[in-house]
């Protein structure tokens, strides 16, 4: 089972296709009518503001949620079908401070943790070999995302960027042919999610992993991206961040006037973008009680 | 206790001490007895430490209590009432607390709402009963001096049932339990885990209940699993450590129990309490050493991250 390949279909291109896709949630249409094609390989953000429906896209792929309409195939598949060939980590996950299991021991989980039984206490033969490769593969992800020097604590002592790595070792345990991230970078200091995003690029370039990354603000991830999808006002656009993160384009998106400048050291800016409503914590806003403000992407 | 040997005393001689404890049939099955609940509570309460049940452990014990009482109103086999009670309290805890693990201050409340009512149906059960329940304190602190042949069989087969059911489910429950997001998403059936999971505790708890008594089922489902997990992070050597401190615990309890005139539950929760409060204490003291001894190089690796 370790290092079995998940059943993609290794004849498409995509890793991602939606087309005219449109999500309910009850009465609600969360998006409508988007499309968006991810190659196999690509590093795509996904962003938007909050409430825009981000992880909603994500479950979408999962197919843990299905579409009012449109299409979906994921790695040539319908959604749902091809779930062995991808690696999820969900959104704000930390671990209590009082769990008492190593981070090898979380990584593993991710290896064979679906699996009913338990692994033999003592192993010879097939039995043994198999047990030698699973640790052999969790002890390979470890080493790939660096943190061999830790993996052997408790994980709830850890920090949320040691932890937020071997997530991501979880994750990419399978080998999977496309990693949906959901918000990996949130909660953590600027110097790791820099740290962060440049192992995520890494992996998609040394494993030919397709990463569909959710995120706040884009200017963290800059350098390391091919792509991105921008969710607002229940559309997407996609491009590349010369293409998309404009002035015209946002404008077009949010149907209200929306300002992108550009800091001197690259940090995009962007200005007068609306909330979305009913949530109003968003952890970059500062002009509380206006409608509008300045909000770096 | 005393009543049934002619007052043993405990000389120097452990070989023949021992000898003299199991010469008594009924010290045998008790031993039995309780070494087949000590395996099973130091396995099925590994997982509850775990999964921040121990409440939802403790309100199970508690429904021992309108178990017992209830099928003595009905006049049946008081393992039949516990087992319904215990059975039922677990698929409402189940129902109420919904996804998730026994931690928000809400599913903390759930289940003291089905606490105070199982407590509640046990005096009904006791006032409608009228006279005096057959004997409450063997009800609240178990027998387990008096376990017929019957009661050990049942007992060993009930365990061997939740060991086996336990084995099927390890890995899946182990995974749903600490992270049940990613687990849910690889296609493990989280909520069914956690409904059948409160289901073989139940089970658990309703045999211990027969031979510990309610009130000291606890000890022997959170003391040991807690202490293990606070030696080792290894969850292989956690849970035979939990096993084994739990027939440490019961053995040297009962032993001690029988040389003495104080019931054997007392001394198996006080070893039990004590092994945990030693190892807590260890733990801390080491820690507080290895960070006066960490905190010289930990500084650079601040300055650095």
């Amino acid at each position: 089972m370790a290092g079995m390949r998940a059943p993609g279909n290794a004849a498409v291109a995509q890793s991602i296709e939606l087309e005219r896709a449109s999500v309910r949630l009850g009465a609600r249409e969360i998006w409508g009518d988007v499309s968006m094609r991810m190659d196999r390989g690509e590093f795509v953000a996904l962003l938007g503001g909050n409430g825009s429906g981000k992880s909603t896209l994500l479950k979408v792929v999962l197919g843990a949620i299905p579409l009012a309409s449109g299409r979906v195939s994921v790695l040539g598949n319908p959604a749902g079908a091809a779930n062995r060939a991808i690696g999820y980590l969900p959104q704000r996950r930390s671990f209590d401070e009082s769990t008492r299991l190593r981070g090898s021991d979380i990584v593993r989980l991710g290896l064979d943790g679906d699996r009913w039984g338990f692994p033999p206490p003592v192993a010879w033969g097939r039995s043994a070999a198999r047990q030698q490769a699973a640790r052999a593969r969790v002890a390979e992800v470890i080493e790939m995302v660096g943190a061999g020097a830790y993996a052997g604590r408790p994980i709830g002592q850890l920090s949320g960027g040691e932890q937020q790595r071997l997530l991501i070792a979880q994750a990419l345990v399978r080998r999977p042919e496309l990693l949906l991230l959901d918000e990996p970078l949130d909660s953590l200091d600027l110097p790791t999610q820099a740290s962060v995003a440049a192992l995520v690029q890494d992996v998609c370039r040394d494993a030919g992993v397709g990463v569909l990354l959710v995120a706040h603000d884009v200017n963290p991830l800059l350098p390391y991206i091919d792509r991105v999808v921008y969710l607002a006002g229940g559309h997407a656009v996609e491009g590349t961040v010369e293409q998309v993160i404009t002035s015209e384009t946002l404008t077009d998106l949010h149907g209200v006037p929306v300002e992108v400048l550009k800091a001197s050291d690259g940090r995009l800016v962007v200005v007068g973008q609306p909330e979305a409503p009913a949530h109003h914590h968003d952890r970059h806003a500062h002009a509380a009680g206006d409608h509008t403000h300045a909000h770096a992407i | 206790m005393p009543s049934e040997s002619a007052s043993p005393t405990l000389s120097w001689n452990l070989a023949r001490d021992l000898g003299e404890v199991l010469e008594y049939h009924f010290m045998v099955n008790a031993l039995l007895a309780g070494s087949v609940v000590a395996v099973m509570a130091g396995l099925v309460g590994w997982l509850m430490v775990l999964r921040r049940q121990a409440f939802a452990g403790h309100t199970l014990s508690m429904m021992a209590f309108p178990g017992a009482s209830g099928a003595s109103l009905v006049g049946i086999p008081a393992a039949w009432g516990y087992f319904a009670f215990c059975g039922a309290g677990a698929l409402a805890i189940g129902r109420l607390s919904g996804r998730g693990r026994g931690t928000s201050p809400e599913q903390g409340a759930r289940i003291g709402a089905v606490q105070a009512t199982a407590l509640a149906l046990g005096f009904l059960f006791v006032s409608l009963y009228g006279g005096v329940l057959g004997d409450l304190e063997s009800l609240l602190f178990g027998n387990i001096l008096a376990i017929s042949d019957g009661q050990l069989l049942l007992l060993a087969a009930v365990a061997f049932a939740v060991l086996a059911t336990l084995g099927a489910l390890a890995r899946p429950l182990l995974f749903a339990s600490v992270d049940p997001d990613v687990a849910g998403a690889r296609g493990v059936p989280v909520r069914l885990l956690s409904g059948g999971f409160l289901l073989l505790l139940a089970v658990a708890v309703a045999a211990t209940s027969q031979i510990t008594g309610p009130l000291l089922v606890f000890a022997l489902l959170v003391a040991p699993p807690a202490t293990a997990q606070l030696i080792t992070v290894r969850p292989a050597v956690s849970l035979l450590l939990s096993v084994l401190l739990g027939l440490m615990i019961v053995w040297l309890g009962m032993g001690i129990a029988y040389f003495s005139v104080y019931p054997a539950g007392f001394f198996i929760s006080a070893i039990a309490f004590a092994v945990y409060l030693l190892v807590r204490i260890a733990v801390g003291l080491r820690g507080r050493s290895a960070s006066a001894r960490g905190a010289a190089d930990a500084r650079p690796a601040e300055a650095r991250a």
